[in-house]
C-alpha cells in the first residue's frame, strides 16, 4: 500500500489555514500513526485523503490514484470511521454495521453475517439487537470501528478511534488492528502516544499543519538532542549538567533525559552509590514534548 | 469483489425507513396523520364539495412533503452523525445514495398512500388516462422535490440551517399553492404568486384531470412544459452541482 501527497494545503474559508505543503511517500503495510496537538490538522489530512474534502491545493494520492480525479476508485479500496462518527440511535448494532456494508456493496446475507462476526470480535455480541442509543459511549466508538473492519478495504483512516475507550478495550482494539493490519494500511489518528508508538510502523507528528517529522519510532527517536531516559529511585540523587534534563518526580524518584554518552557515563557514580536505576530509550511521549516544546520542553524552544 | 448496486440502494431504503418503522412504529400514524388533517378540514368547510380535489392534492402533496422530509433527513446524518462522511468515502455514489433515500421516503409514506389512493378510487371519477396522468404527473413532483432536498441538504452544515432550509421550503411548495382547492378560487393578483411555486403546476394537472379546473389544452401543455423544465434544471443541479465532497 502507498500513500503519497506533494504540497498538500488546506485552508477553511479563505482564512483558517489547516495544512501546510505536507509532502510525503510512505509505502507500507502496517499502521500510520498521526499525532499531533489539538487542531493540529490530522483529521483534514484524514478527510481529504479519504476523498470527503477537497484539499486548497496540491495533490493526494492512494495506491497511486489521485484522491481528487479519480476519487471513484480510490473509493473501492478505503473505509473510514470519522472523528465524530456516531451509531443511528434508532438501529441496532447489528443493523449499524449491516447497512454499512451493504453500502459497500455486499448483499443483506452477507453483510448479516460479517456484521455478526465484527460484532464478535468487538466484544459486543450480547448488544446485537438493543437499540445503539442504548449502548455507552465506549461501546458506540467500538460499533463504529466494528463497521469498517468488517469490510473488505485494504485501506481503513480511523480517527481516534480509542478515545473513550476504556483501558482493557483499548488494548483489546489494539490487538484487532495488529491482527488485521497484516495485508492493509490503517491510518489512525490518536492523543494517547502509547497507542501510536505501540502500533504505529510509522509514525507522522503534525503541529500546526505543517509536517513536523515522519518515521519510525527509533527514526524520530534518533532525531532528538535527548533519546534516553534514566530513572533513579534514591533519596539522594542530586545533579546538575546543561546538556541534561533533570525532573524530580517524587522525593526518591528523578527522571533525567539526555543522549546516550551523558546518561551512560552517570551509570559508574550510581553503581558506587548502590542506586536503584533503569535506563530506557524515550518514549513517543518523551520524543514529542521534545519536538514540541511544552512546559518539560522549556531548553529545546528556543531551537523550534 | 462484486458489488450490488441493489444492496447500495436496499441499505438506504433499510436505514432510512423500514428499520426505523420496525424499531419504532408509531411513525407510521405520524406520516399518516399531517395530509389526512388538511384533508379533513378542506373537506369540511366546504362540505364536502372539494373532497375530490383535496384527495387528489394529498397525493400530490405527498410527493411534495418527501422532498423536504428528504432534505431533514440527509441533513441529520450529515450532518449530526457524520454518516455521509463514511458514505461519500464508501463506493456507493451520490446517485445510487439519493435513489435509495428517495424510495425510502416513499416506503415511509406507503401507509398514507395506500389510503389515500383507496379514497380516489372511491370518491374520484377519473378516466385511465387520467389516472395514468395522475400517476406521471406525481412522478415529476416526487423527482423535483427530491433532488431540491437532496440539493440544498448537502449545503447545510448544521441543524440551523437545516431548520432554515425547510422553513423557506414547506409553506412556499405546500402550504401556499393550490392543491387542496382549485386555483380558480384565487384572486388576482395573488394567482400569480401561486404560479411561482411548481407545485401549482402539478396540482393544475391533477386538477384537470378531475374535471375541477379546466386549463384548456394550451393551459395543460404550459403547465407540463414548466414543470418539466424545473424538475430538469433541478435535477441537473442535484447531480452536478450538489456539494457531495465538501470544500
Ligand atoms: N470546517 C472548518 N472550518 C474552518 N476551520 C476548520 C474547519 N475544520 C477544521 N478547521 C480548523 O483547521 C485546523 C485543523 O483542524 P483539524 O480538525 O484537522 O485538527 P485535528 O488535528 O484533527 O484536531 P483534534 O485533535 O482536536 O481532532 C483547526 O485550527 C481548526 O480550527
Ligand atoms: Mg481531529
Amino acid at each position: 500500500m502507498r500513500i503519497q501527497t506533494s504540497d498538500l494545503s488546506k485552508t477553511y474559508e479563505k482564512k483558517y489555514i489547516a495544512l501546510e505543503n505536507l509532502t510525503l511517500d510512505l509505502s507500507l503495510n502496517g499502521i500510520f500513526s498521526i499525532i499531533g496537538r489539538n487542531g493540529a490538522g490530522k483529521t483534514t489530512f484524514v478527510r481529504i485523503m479519504s476523498t470527503e474534502l477537497m484539499p486548497t491545493s496540491g495533490s493526494g494520492f492512494i495506491n497511486e490514484m489521485d484522491v481528487v480525479s479519480q476519487a471513484i476508485e480510490v473509493r473501492q479500496q478505503i473505509a473510514v470511521v470519522p472523528q465524530e462518527a456516531r451509531p443511528l440511535p434508532w438501529l441496532t448494532p447489528l443493523q449499524t454495521v449491516s447497512s454499512y456494508l451493504m453500502w459497500r456493496g455486499y448483499s443483506y446475507r452477507e453483510a448479516n453475517e460479517k456484521g455478526k462476526e465484527a460484532l464478535r470480535e468487538l466484544g459486543l455480541e450480547g448488544k446485537e439487537s438493543v437499540k445503539s442509543r442504548k449502548l455507552s459511549g465506549g461501546q458506540k466508538r467500538k460499533l463504529m470501528v466494528a463497521t469498517v473492519i468488517s469490510s473488505e478495504a485494504p485501506i481503513v483512516f480511523l480517527d481516534e478511534p480509542t478515545t473513550g475507550l476504556d483501558y482493557l478495550s483499548r488494548k483489546e482494539l489494539w490487538q484487532l488492528l495488529s491482527k488485521m493490519k497484516k495485508d492493509r494500511l490503517i491510518i489512525l489518528t490518536t492523543h494517547y502516544l502509547e497507542e501510536a508508538e505501540i502500533l504505529g510502523d510509522q509514525i507522522m507528528i503534525l503541529d500546526s499543519g505543517k509536517l513536523v517529522d515522519i518515521g519510525k519510532i527509533d527514526d524520530l527517536r534518533s532525531k532528538v538532542k535527548l533519546p534516553y531516559v534514566l530513572k533513579v529511585y534514591s533519596d539522594n540523587f542530586k545533579i546538575e549538567d546543561n546538556e541534561l534534563q533533570v525532573h524530580p518526580v517524587s522525593e526518591k524518584e528523578t527522571f533525567v533525559y539526555g543522549s546516550a554518552t551523558k546518561i551512560y557515563g552517570l551509570v559508574p557514580y550510581l553503581v558506587t552509590n548502590k542506586m536503584k536505576f533503569t535506563v530506557e530509550e524515550a518514549s513517543l511521549s518523551n520524543i514529542f514534548e521534545q519536538y514540541l516544546g511544552g512546559e518539560e520542553g522549556e531548553n529545546e524552544k528556543e531551537d523550534w | 469483489m462484486k458489488r450490488k448496486i441493489g444492496s447500495q440502494v436496499l441499505a438506504s431504503v433499510l436505514v432510512n425507513s423500514v428499520y426505523a418503522m420496525i424499531n419504532y412504529p408509531v411513525v407510521l400514524i405520524n406520516t399518516l396523520l399531517a395530509p389526512l388533517a388538511i384533508l379533513a378540514v378542506v373537506t369540511f368547510a366546504s362540505k364536502g364539495a372539494l373532497l375530490p380535489v383535496a384527495a387528489v392534492g394529498a397525493l400530490i402533496m405527498n410527493m411534495v412533503s418527501s422532498g423536504t422530509s428528504l432534505q431533514q433527513d440527509l441533513s441529520h446524518l450529515k450532518n449530526d452523525m457524520r454518516l455521509q462522511d463514511m458514505i461519500v468515502s464508501s463506493p456507493t455514489t451520490s446517485l445510487v445514495y439519493i435513489v435509495g433515500m428517495a424510495i425510502s421516503e416513499i416506503v415511509y409514506s406507503i401507509p398514507t398512500l395506500a389510503f389515500l389512493v383507496v379514497l380516489n378510487l372511491i370518491f374520484v371519477k377519473i378516466t385511465l388516462l387520467g389516472g395514468l396522468i395522475i400517476f406521471l404527473d406525481m412522478a415529476t413532483i416526487f423527482t423535483f422535490s427530491i433532488s431540491l432536498g437532496f440539493f440544498l441538504s448537502t449545503f447545510t452544515s448544521d441543524i440551523i440551517q437545516s431548520w432554515g432550509f425547510s422553513g423557506i421550503l414547506s409553506p412556499l411548495l405546500t402550504t401556499i399553492p393550490p392543491v387542496y382547492y382549485p386555483i380558480t378560487y384565487i384572486p388576482y393578483p395573488y394567482r400569480y404568486l401561486a404560479y411561482l411555486s411548481p407545485t401549482t403546476y402539478a396540482s393544475e394537472i391533477a386538477q384537470s384531470q378531475t374535471g375541477f379546473f379546466n386549463p384548456g389544452v394550451v393551459g395543460f401543455s404550459i403547465a407540463w412544459i414548466v414543470l418539466l423544465a424545473i424538475t430538469g434544471a433541478l435535477t441537473y443541479l442535484a447531480l452536478k452541482r450538489s456539494r457531495w465532497r465538501e470544500n
